[in-house]
């Protein structure tokens, strides 16, 4: 046999030295000692993670029956009396809806302007700034000064009361309020992603005789519409978890209260509660004494904030190709499976 | 108005320099070679029409001139090339002429530039864009469907406050392979217009490029180093193909690679840190230049 028969034959394959793993050995001390701070933060960390879904899973699984999502909460002191969470549920999808409906295309367009005009530039920094401060603005602060003003009597015709003064608590109010927390995520995310974006293709627009906004409209926006939609469901997730603006602005009813008749519009103006009340109310610290219904429904509420994270992860983390038909894409990014099924 | 063309008279009978290497390293191409790849093209027609001017035009990035007294003519019918060094200023003449140079902070012009006549300053920025459209030297397709790309261009702007229905039509359709027909790509990418045009390979992305810089039927073609990103074969491609194009809109192109203006063009304009220094037929400009420089640059000297 050749020496070149050798090599081509099939199945034997040469030997292939690897680098051995790096050793710390040699490093100085200082360098080992922080090496091994990052480990144990990062364990530490992963643990934590792991025995607050452990700890809610347990707890919260022993408690759930299906019927809690179908029956609204009642008062009663007895467990197996106080129904379930429907209205809760209802509730904090509802205040979601009405949030993100807000934050979305606002935050989108704020997030254009800030990238693409920026002008005049003053106005830009303190548009900046702004969106900061938003974002840093504890929500207990957001919630109270909503109250200061939807309770002004003009805006009545968002929750009750006359024109001399509002009740101040909706699902519209704390709907409008919950858009200012999630509105800095939704901002961020577009912007980064609109300044990733390479300036080659606003040339090609601008050079085919487009206008910076038809640029904005029809080229920037869909090329990064995962970011968008990766900051709307980070904006989801914020307005899901919030309970101080639910607090103060929804009136934390038991069950959800319509005010009128008028079909939907009552709803909206009415008051009621979300999951994240509903397990303040009924934790231990409230006064719903319903302590394993409060578990059940902090299962959920985890569950569903976990969901959302995911498919963050999906709708960023895919390297596929921008621009074979949208939609599909869009579907397919959501239902693909997880590499380890494959 | 003072003729565009800088004519110096020669002392002496001048030195015929054929192409040699050019700035990229090439091996330099035997002048017979070169002289067969220029004869299988088809000859100038007759009509050959001025449709932008550019008379003794001086460009500035801030205080920085880039581009000083140029006067050229763009002729439909012909290709014009703009050679020379790195920094000579081709690139910033090229993009004045759609006026891209205003996207940049700080641009400034001095001088007149004429499309059929009127300045371009006098037209509606976009509406001239339209009329004189680019090609750029990386290709920059739209992350979206091969036909959306083509579809995009074609799509006229709304008028403010104008209602008017998207064209998604059978007439939309024809027009869009109509341009891919004319860029020569429509064979190719027929089967899946729906497919991302990220996926095409970089010479059939150029392509595409060209197809939606030719969709709203330009009277101007720009092209800036198109196939410096590109393989030998894409570039053969697609250097036939502005051959080709020349007969119904006019074009202008800039190139580093001497033996690529050597083939494509008719005129040839050779720039030196900002200033024109010659510009005639390019047969003239590559074998009996008029000027030192011109014939160093061409002959490898520099560049």
């Amino acid at each position: 046999m050749t020496a070149a028969g050798g090599l081509a034959q099939a199945g034997e394959n040469p030997a292939i030295v690897r680098p051995s793993r790096e050793r710390t050995a040699s490093w100085p001390l200082a360098d080992r000692i922080g090496y091994w701070l990052c480990w144990a933060t990062g364990i530490g960390l992963c643990l934590i993670a792991l025995a607050i879904v452990l700890f809610m899973f347990i707890k919260g699984i022993s408690y759930l029956r299906p019927s809690l999502f179908l029956k609204s909460p009642a008062p009663s002191l007895h467990q197996n009396q106080s129904g379930g969470f429907r209205d809760p549920i209802e509730g904090t999808l509802i205040v979601t809806a009405i949030g993100i409906l807000i934050a979305g295309p606002l935050g989108v367009a704020i997030a254009a302007w800030l990238s693409e005009y920026r002008r005049p530039s003053w106005l830009a920094r303190s548009v900046e700034s702004a969106v900061e401060m938003m974002a840093g603005v504890p929500s207990i602060v957001l919630a109270i000064f909503g109250l200061l003003i939807f309770s002004q009597g003009f805006l009545a015709f968002l929750s009750q009361g006359t024109a001399q003064g509002a009740l101040g608590e909706s699902f519209l109010d704390a709907g409008v309020v919950m858009s200012i927390l999630a509105l800095p995520l939704v901002v961020a995310s577009t912007r980064e992603a609109l300044a990733q974006l390479p300036d080659r293709l606003r040339e090609a627009s601008y050079a085919l005789g487009k206008t910076r906004a038809t640029t904005i409209r029809r080229v920037l926006l869909p090329a990064i519409r995962p970011s968008i939609a990766s900051g709307v469901v980070l904006g989801m997730g914020r307005i899901i978890g919030d309970t101080a603006i639910i607090t103060i602005l929804l009136g934390v009813t038991l069950k959800n209260e319509p005010a009128g008749s008028t079909p939907v519009f009552s709803t909206l103006r009415g008051t009621g509660s979300t999951l994240t009340s509903y397990v303040y109310t009924n934790s231990p610290a409230g006064e719903g004494n319903a302590h394993q219904k409060a578990y059940a429904a902090a299962f959920v509420l985890l569950m569903i904030v976990l969901a959302l994270n995911a498919l963050v992860t999906r709708l960023t983390g895919g390297s596929e190709l921008a621009g074979d038909r949208p939609r599909a894409r869009l579907i397919s990014r959501l239902w693909r499976r997880p590499a380890w099924t494959r | 108005m003072p003729p565009p063309v800088r004519r110096i008279a020669l002392g002496r009978d001048p030195h015929v320099a054929a192409p040699r290497a050019s700035s990229n390293g090439e091996l330099p191409m035997s002048p017979a070679i070169a002289a067969k790849a220029r004869a299988s093209r088809p000859p100038v027609s007759a009509k050959v029409r001025e449709r932008m001017l550019i008379d003794s035009v001086s460009l500035a990035y801030g205080e920085n001139w880039v581009v000083r007294n140029v006067s050229l003519p763009v002729r439909q019918g012909e290709v014009l090339a703009l050679i020379g060094a790195s920094g000579s200023g081709k690139t910033t003449l090229l993009r004045s002429l759609n006026r891209l140079t205003e996207v940049t902070a700080g641009a400034g012009r001095s001088g007149q530039i004429t499309l059929d006549g009127q300045e371009i300053h006098e037209l509606e920025v976009n509406d001239l864009r339209r009329r004189v459209s680019m090609v750029f030297q990386q290709p920059n397709p739209f992350p979206m469907s091969i036909f959306d790309n083509v579809a995009y261009a074609l799509a006229e702007q709304r008028p403010t406050g104008g209602r008017r229905r998207r064209r998604r039509s059978a007439e939309l359709e024809r027009a869009a392979a109509d341009a891919l027909r004319r860029a020569g790509l429509y064979d190719e990418v027929a089967g899946d217009l729906d497919r991302s045009a990220l996926r095409l390979s970089g010479g059939q992305q150029q392509r595409l490029c060209i197809a939606r810089a030719l969709a709203a039927q330009p009277e101007v073609l720009l092209l800036d180093e198109p196939c410096s990103a590109l393989d030998p074969i894409s570039t053969a491609t697609i250097e036939e193909l502005i051959v080709n194009l020349r007969e119904s809109v006019a074009i202008v192109i800039v190139t580093h690679n001497l033996q690529q203006a050597f083939r494509v063009a008719d005129h040839v304009a050779f720039m030196h840190l900002g200033e024109l220094v010659e510009y005639g037929p390019s047969a003239e400009v590559f074998d009996r230049p008029r000027q030192q420089r011109t014939r160093d640059y061409v002959s490898g000297a520099f560049g």
